[in-house]
């Protein structure tokens, strides 16, 4: 198992946001979460990534045989959980090369590993632009400064690409793109689909799951994952949209 | 408080680095100021009359001034007659190498990596060493001098070439300027002197470091440089402190005069003592710089302002000469305590003058920095020229930033473009970088030297480095 969450407890700022919320996500698969808004998937995956704004009371966290919970955000990112935020943020000054390439080496450091080389990471850097269509304009901007929501998205998951977790957590990724770039942004994912990777893909829209096939579907709501299934519960959602499991859901609690 | 703005608290708490003491046996006036200690001074140093003289009419000027009240600090009213207004090494070497200078002096010098090893030297670095207020080492003076460059200490100079600082002391910065000035005047210590003659590029970086050591001192350093017609020169200049508990005054005066066609680029790295994190200790900072720029002639200040309690220092422009050029660069920082009120003026009067200020403060701690600039186009400066670009990045939210800009224009043929922008280092940010491995104090460091880059790349190679370490040692602690 890469991920275990167990009755996961999260509060911020006094008020109970996940309320004993399972997950389990082996190597190899894509996880799809969905659920109306405010129920706590973008809660669920900053806590993944070790968000200093949230208190975690209960439950516990095991990632490839960890306690994700006892490590910092940082060391969480360089054993191989990378979030793509839902809105990325912007930082004037910065070039997005130089960024990656500080973000590259501090993995690489924690690893034991030296700082690739110049012409290394230029040589890697290129080829994963070349995967997402990157725009070489954009490499050479400050870090997400003035793109659009769109180029935010596609550059969150360029960055993925370049870093190479072993867990990917997609806040949202498909909102914001158009349909040529939802089609360029999911084969970038499905490239890094291994049989060591895992993948959260966070959506409210099941045309994204059209491109990135997932294993499990789960629906998450009043902060806790009620219902899982494949692909065709997404579509039944779609359909459906979620009061009935929400009213299934009360009625089975009692 | 999140658990993040703890960290960036915790990183600002970092100690100063430098403060450490020499000691050394001074030879020093009881406190005190009036017209015989500025006589007994002037003796003291073996001054021709028309220096006392000068001296004379600074404190009578001075002592029916008052401090000024008008910039955006807060600082303790200063006692003068508490301060002693000389202090000199006991035995004052004639040195012809670095081997000769006082063992306890060059650990000290050692001990702040200072490159004052003559390998660093020969690497293209002459370095005028200022140890208290006197000079006590200098290299590379016979290389220059055979170019006709003179680098020497003020005192030398008043020697050696009483005429050129005859003719030029006091005629960019008048004895009579600002309050600080007029003191400096008075009572100057010692500095550095630099004339560089018709046509003459001085063919390495000249630098100079200078330190506060004597308890109770007050500093007050002279430096002139004079760029003859076509001569150009880049001047650095640096410097730490040791901690201290009283506060210490320091005022100086820089004058730049640079004569048709020339070029003086004049870098600063200022890292005296900040004081501790409760505000206790630290050095005052009230700086007099000015230049005058005749036709074609082009003067850069570009600063890095890591440390004092306070700093009260707007490096300027006179623009006299048609075509010329000033250009001021600035990267202030003020974290704990630390107040800042900083900025330049840049004043166009001949024709076709051009400037550009770009201003970078930044605040952590309960620090407050604040930009103050003033732009003046007089009547006959046709087509003048400014850009100004004040920008200002907080850490925290308990540190404030500050833009005064004044405008004064009198030619209608005059423009003047002026963007300013504050932004924070947010807690967001951090989290994004650390979410991509990157630690907060790296992120931090990242984001900081981005936010200055553009004055950065002013600075000499090795001096950009040097800055971009202090600016991160003196943020540390500071982000969350
Ligand atoms: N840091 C915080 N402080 C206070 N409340 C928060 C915080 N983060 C989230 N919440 C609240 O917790 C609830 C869940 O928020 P979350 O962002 O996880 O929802 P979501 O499922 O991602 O919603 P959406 O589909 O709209 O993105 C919301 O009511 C939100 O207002
Ligand atoms: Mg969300």
């Amino acid at each position: 198992m890469l991920l275990e969450i167990k009755d996961l407890r999260v509060k911020a700022e006094d008020k109970e946001i996940l309320k004993g919320l399972n997950l389990s996500v082996n190597a190899g698969e894509v996880h799809a979460v969905m659920g109306p808004n405010g129920s706590g998937k973008s809660t669920l995956a900053r806590v993944l990534a070790g968000h200093p704004g949230y208190e975690v009371t209960g439950g516990s966290i095991t990632f490839d045989g960890k306690d994700l919970l006892e490590l910092e955000p940082e060391e969480r990112a360089c054993e191989g959980v990378f979030m793509a935020f839902q809105y990325p943020v912007e930082i004037a000054g910065i070039n997005n090369t130089y960024f990656l390439k500080a973000a590259v080496n501090a993995v690489r450091k924690y690893h034991g590993k030296s700082d690739l080389d110049a012409v290394e990471f230029m040589q890697l850097l290129r080829a994963k632009a070349k995967l997402l269509e990157m725009d070489q304009a954009m490499l050479g901007r400050s870090v997400n400064e003035g793109f659009s929501g769109g180029e935010k998205k596609r550059n969150e998951i360029f960055q993925m690409a370049m870093l190479e977790p072993r867990l990917g957590v997609l806040d949202e990724t498909d909102s914001g793109l158009d349909i040529d770039a939802l089609k360029i942004v999911s084969n970038g994912v499905n490239a890094l689909r291994t049989p060591d990777r895992a993948m959260i893909v966070v959506t409210h829209y099941q045309r994204l799951l059209n491109y990135i096939v997932p294993d499990v579907v789960h629906v998450l709501t009043g902060g806790r994952i009620v219902r899982s299934g494949g692909r065709e519960l997404a579509l039944e959602l779609e359909e459906k949209g979620y009061g009935w499991i929400e009213a299934e859901t009360a009625g089975a609690r009692g | 408080m999140s658990t993040s703005t703890e960290t960036i608290e915790q990183l600002a708490t970092r100690e100063y680095k430098y403060g450490f003491e020499t000691e050394i046996e001074t030879d020093q006036f009881a406190p005190g100021l009036d017209e015989d200690v500025v006589r007994r001074l002037s003796a003291t140093k073996g001054e021709p009359e028309w220096l006392l003289e000068f001296r004379l009419k600074a404190f009578r000027v001075w002592q029916k001034m008052t401090a000024p009240t008008w910039h955006n600090l807060k600082i303790e009213p200063i006692d003068y007659q508490a301060i002693s207004y000389y202090s000199a090494p006991k035995k004052k070497p004639e040195l012809k190498s670095l081997d000769e200078v006082d063992p306890e002096v060059r650990r000290t010098f050692e001990k702040l990596g200072i490159p004052i090893e003559e390998q660093k030297a020969l690497a293209g670095v002459a370095v005028d060493a200022v140890f208290d207020s006197v000079s006590v080492a200098t290299t590379f003076r016979e290389k220059l001098a055979e170019l006709g460059i003179i680098f020497c200490s003020f005192s030398e100079a008043v020697k050696e070439h009483p005429d050129l600082v005859r003719q030029y002391l006091g005629s960019v910065v008048p004895y009579t300027d600002n309050f600080f000035a007029s003191l400096n005047s008075a009572v100057f210590s010692d500095g550095s002197f630099i004339y560089l003659p018709r046509g003459v590029r001085c063919p390495m970086e000249l630098s100079t470091y200078f330190r506060i050591n004597a308890k109770n001192t007050g500093q007050f350093e002279r430096t002139l440089i004079v760029a003859d017609e076509g001569a150009s020169v880049s001047y650095l200049e640096g410097c730490t402190a040791p901690m201290r508990d009283e506060n210490q005054l320091h005022a100086a005066v820089v004058e730049l005069v640079a004569l048709d066609g020339s070029t003086i680029k004049y870098s600063t790295i200022q890292n005296w003592y900040p004081g501790d994190a409760n505000g206790k200790g630290g050095i005052y900072n009230f700086v007099t710089k000015r230049g005058k720029a005749m036709a074609n002639a082009k003067i850069t200040w570009t600063q890095v302002e890591t440390g004092s309690a306070i700093t009260w220092k707007y490096p300027s422009c006179i623009l006299v000469g048609d075509n010329s050029i000033g250009e001021f660069y600035s990267v202030a920082t003020t974290n704990n305590w630390q107040q800042a009120d900083t900025g330049t003026k840049m004043i166009h009067l001949g024709k076709n003058t051009r400037s550009t200020i770009v201003s970078k403060g930044i605040s952590a701690g309960f620090g407050q920095n604040t930009y103050r600039g003033e732009v003046r186009v007089g009547k006959n400066a046709h087509n003048a020229r400014n850009y100004s670009q004040c920008d200002s990045l907080l850490i925290g939210d308990r540190c404030g930033a500050h833009t005064f800009p004044y405008l004064e224009i009198k030619n209608t043929s005059a423009k003047v473009e002026h963007e300013a922008s504050t932004s924070k280092i947010g807690e967001d940010q951090i989290f994004y970088c650390r979410q991509r491995g990157i630690p907060t104090e790296d992120a931090v460091n990242m984001i900081v030297s981005g936010f200055c880059k553009e004055v950065f790349r002013e600075l000499p190679m090795e001096f950009a480095v040097e800055a971009q370490k202090l600016l991160s040692i003196s943020l540390e602690g500071s982000v969350g």
